[in-house]
C-alpha cells in the first residue's frame, strides 16, 4: 500500500477489517509483527521514542469523534500543539489559531467548550487542530461517522481543500463510499487485513468485483454474508426435523 | 469434585498473577510519573489548575467533616475524661487524636472518595473518548501532560487538607467542650499547647498525610489510565480507586503509627 505525496487516499472495508489498525501502525501506536510502515523514508517501528515523537509532529490525525480535550475551549484545543511544540509568542499563536479556525469556518466558536458544539462542528474543530502545525501527513479515522448530510459534505470539502492547500498527503479510513469517492484520488479496499481491491474513484465505481460492487452499492447479499457464522438454526431453536 | 478443586486453584492462580501484574504496572506507572514530572514544575500553572480541582473543591467536605469529627471527639472525650476527673485534658485529647490519627486518616479517606474518584473518572473518560490517544498522536506525552500535574496536585493538597481537617476538628471540639459543656477555656488551650509536640505529633501527622496523598493519587491515576474504554470499565475503575485507596490508607496508617509512635 503506498500513499503518494499530495494525494488523498481512502481505505475502505467492513468494520473490523483492520483499517484503524493500519492508521495505528502508521502513527507508531502499534508495532507490526510482520512487514513495516515507512513514512518519509523512515521505518516507523525502528524509531526510538524521541524520533517517533519528532515524526508525529509532522503528522496530524482526526479521530472518529474528534477527541477534543473536553476541559479546554475551542481556542485552547487548536493552540495546544503550538504551545507544546513551538516557541511562538502568544500573539503569533492567537493569529495562527484564528487562521486555522477561519479555514474551517468556525472562527466565532473560539470561546466555546467542546460540549457546546454540534457533532459536525466538533469534527471541524478537530480538523483545525489536526492541521495546526501544517503536517505533511494527515490521517482521518471515520471523518464522516454520525454526521448529517450537510456536515458530511462540508467536512469532505474541507478535507480536500486542506490537503491541497497544505500540499500534504491524506489518508481517510471510512465506510462512507459515496462521500469519500467524491473527494479521493485513490481507494484501497480491505478485508481481514488484506487488500482485495484498489483503484481511482471512477475505477471503483465501475468495478465488477462482487465485493466492491456489494460495498459500493450497499447490497445485503454478496460475498459478505448477512449472518455472522453460527451453528444450525433449527438446532439452536431446539426444533426436530 | 477434583475438577472443581482444580478450578478453584486455577482461578486463584489467575487472580494472584493478575494482582501481581497490576501492582508491577502501577509501580512502573509511579516511576514514569516521577520521571516525567520535570515539565510540570517548569510549567507550574498546570499544577495550580489541578490544585484547584483536587484541593480547593475538596475544602468544603474536609472542613465540615473535620468540624463534626471534632465535635464528636469533644463530647465522647469529655464523657470519658470526666470519670477520671481530667476534663481539663480535653484540649490535648482532641488535638492529639486529630493531629496524629484522625486528621490524616479521615481526610485521606474523604480525599480518596471525592478527589480520587473524580481523577479516575476524568482520566478514564479521557481514555474512552480517545483524548489520550490524540495527545500521543500529537507527540505530547500524556503521563507528563495529564498525569504528572494531577499527581503533584494530589501530593501537595493532601497534607494541607489534613491540616485544615485537624484545625476544623479542634474548633469543633472547642465549641462542644468549652462553649457548650463548659470546660475551662484556659485549660483547654494550655493543656493542648503543653501536650502537642511540633516534631513528634504535627510533623509525623504531616508525613502520614503526605504518604497517603501519594498513594491515593497514584492509585486514582493508575486506575483511570488503565480503565477499559467502556462505561462499565470507568465505573469499575472508580469503585476500585475508592476501595483500594481506603484499604491502603488504613493499612499504611497502622504501619506508620507503629514506626512513629511506638512506645510513646
Amino acid at each position: 500500500m503506498t500513499f503518494p505525496k499530495g494525494k488523498l487516499v481512502a481505505i475502505m472495508g467492513l468494520s473490523g477489517c483492520g483499517k484503524t489498525t493500519l492508521l495505528r501502525h502508521i502513527g507508531g501506536v502499534l508495532k507490526p509483527t510482520r512487514g513495516y510502515v515507512k513514512v518519509n523514508g523512515q521505518i516507523i517501528h525502528d524509531l526510538d521514542r524521541g524520533a517517533l515523537y519528532a515524526m508525529r509532529r509532522k503528522m496530524g490525525m482526526l479521530f472518529q469523534f474528534g477527541a477534543l480535550f473536553t476541559d479546554m475551549t475551542v481556542y485552547d484545543n487548536v493552540a495546544f500543539q503550538m504551545r507544546e511544540h513551538t516557541d511562538l509568542s502568544a500573539e503569533q499563536i492567537h493569529d495562527l489559531v484564528l487562521m486555522k479556525l477561519n479555514a474551517v469556518g468556525l472562527r466565532g466558536t473560539q470561546n466555546l467548550m467542546p460540549s457546546e458544539l454540534s457533532g459536525g462542528m466538533a469534527r471541524r474543530i478537530a480538523l483545525a487542530r489536526a492541521v495546526a502545525l501544517d503536517p505533511m501527513l494527515i490521517m482521518y479515522d471515520e471523518p464522516f461517522a454520525g454526521l448529517d448530510p450537510i456536515s458530511m459534505t462540508v467536512v469532505g470539502d474541507l478535507i480536500r481543500r486542506l490537503n491541497d492547500a497544505l500540499g500534504a498527503t491524506s489518508i481517510i479510513v471510512t465506510h462512507d463510499v459515496q462521500e469519500s469517492l467524491k473527494i479521493v484520488d485513490y481507494v484501497y479496499f480491505m478485508e481481514n487485513g488484506v487488500i482485495v481491491a484498489e483503484g481511482t474513484a471512477d475505477e471503483i465505481r465501475a468495478s465488477d468485483k462482487t465485493f466492491v460492487h456489494q460495498f459500493v452499492h450497499g447490497e445485503i447479499d454478496g460475498p459478505m454474508p448477512f449472518h455472522y457464522p453460527g451453528g444450525d438454526y433449527r438446532q439452536d431453536l431446539n426444533l426436530r426435523t | 469434585m477434583m475438577a472443581a478443586f482444580l478450578d478453584v486453584i486455577r482461578v486463584t492462580g489467575h487472580r494472584s498473577i493478575n494482582a501481581v501484574w497490576r501492582i508491577g504496572m502501577a509501580t512502573r506507572f509511579f516511576f514514569l510519573t516521577l520521571l516525567y514530572s520535570g515539565n510540570s514544575f517548569r510549567r507550574f500553572h498546570l499544577i495550580i489548575k489541578e490544585l484547584f480541582s483536587t484541593g480547593v473543591l475538596s475544602l468544603i467536605i474536609i472542613v465540615v467533616a473535620g468540624l463534626f469529627v471534632g465535635m464528636v471527639l469533644g463530647l465522647q472525650g469529655y464523657e470519658t475524661l470526666k470519670r477520671y476527673g481530667s476534663e481539663s485534658a480535653l484540649g490535648s485529647l482532641v488535638a492529639l487524636s486529630l493531629v496524629r490519627e484522625l486528621g490524616p486518616v479521615v481526610a485521606a479517606l474523604l480525599f480518596a472518595s471525592r478527589a480520587g474518584s473524580a481523577m479516575t473518572a476524568e482520566i478514564g473518560l479521557m481514555k474512552a473518548t480517545e483524548q489520550i490517544s490524540a495527545m500521543e498522536m500529537m507527540a505530547v506525552n500524556p503521563i507528563a501532560r495529564i498525569v504528572a500535574p494531577r499527581f503533584w496536585a494530589g501530593v501537595i493538597s493532601m497534607p494541607l487538607l489534613a491540616a485544615l481537617f485537624s484545625a476544623a476538628g479542634i474548633l469543633g471540639g472547642y465549641y462542644v467542650g468549652v462553649v457548650h459543656i463548659g470546660v475551662d477555656n484556659g485549660s483547654f488551650w494550655s493543656q493542648m499547647q503543653a501536650a502537642v509536640d511540633f516534631r513528634h505529633d504535627i510533623l509525623n501527622g504531616v508525613l502520614k498525610s503526605f504518604v497517603f496523598g501519594t498513594v491515593v493519587t497514584i492509585i486514582a491515576l493508575f486506575e483511570g489510565y488503565d480503565a477499559p474504554q467502556t462505561a462499565e470499565g470507568v465505573s469499575g475503575a472508580t469503585t476500585r480507586t475508592v476501595v483500594t485507596s481506603s484499604l491502603a490508607i488504613l493499612m499504611l496508617d497502622f504501619v506508620l503509627t507503629a514506626i512513629m509512635f511506638r512506645g510513646n
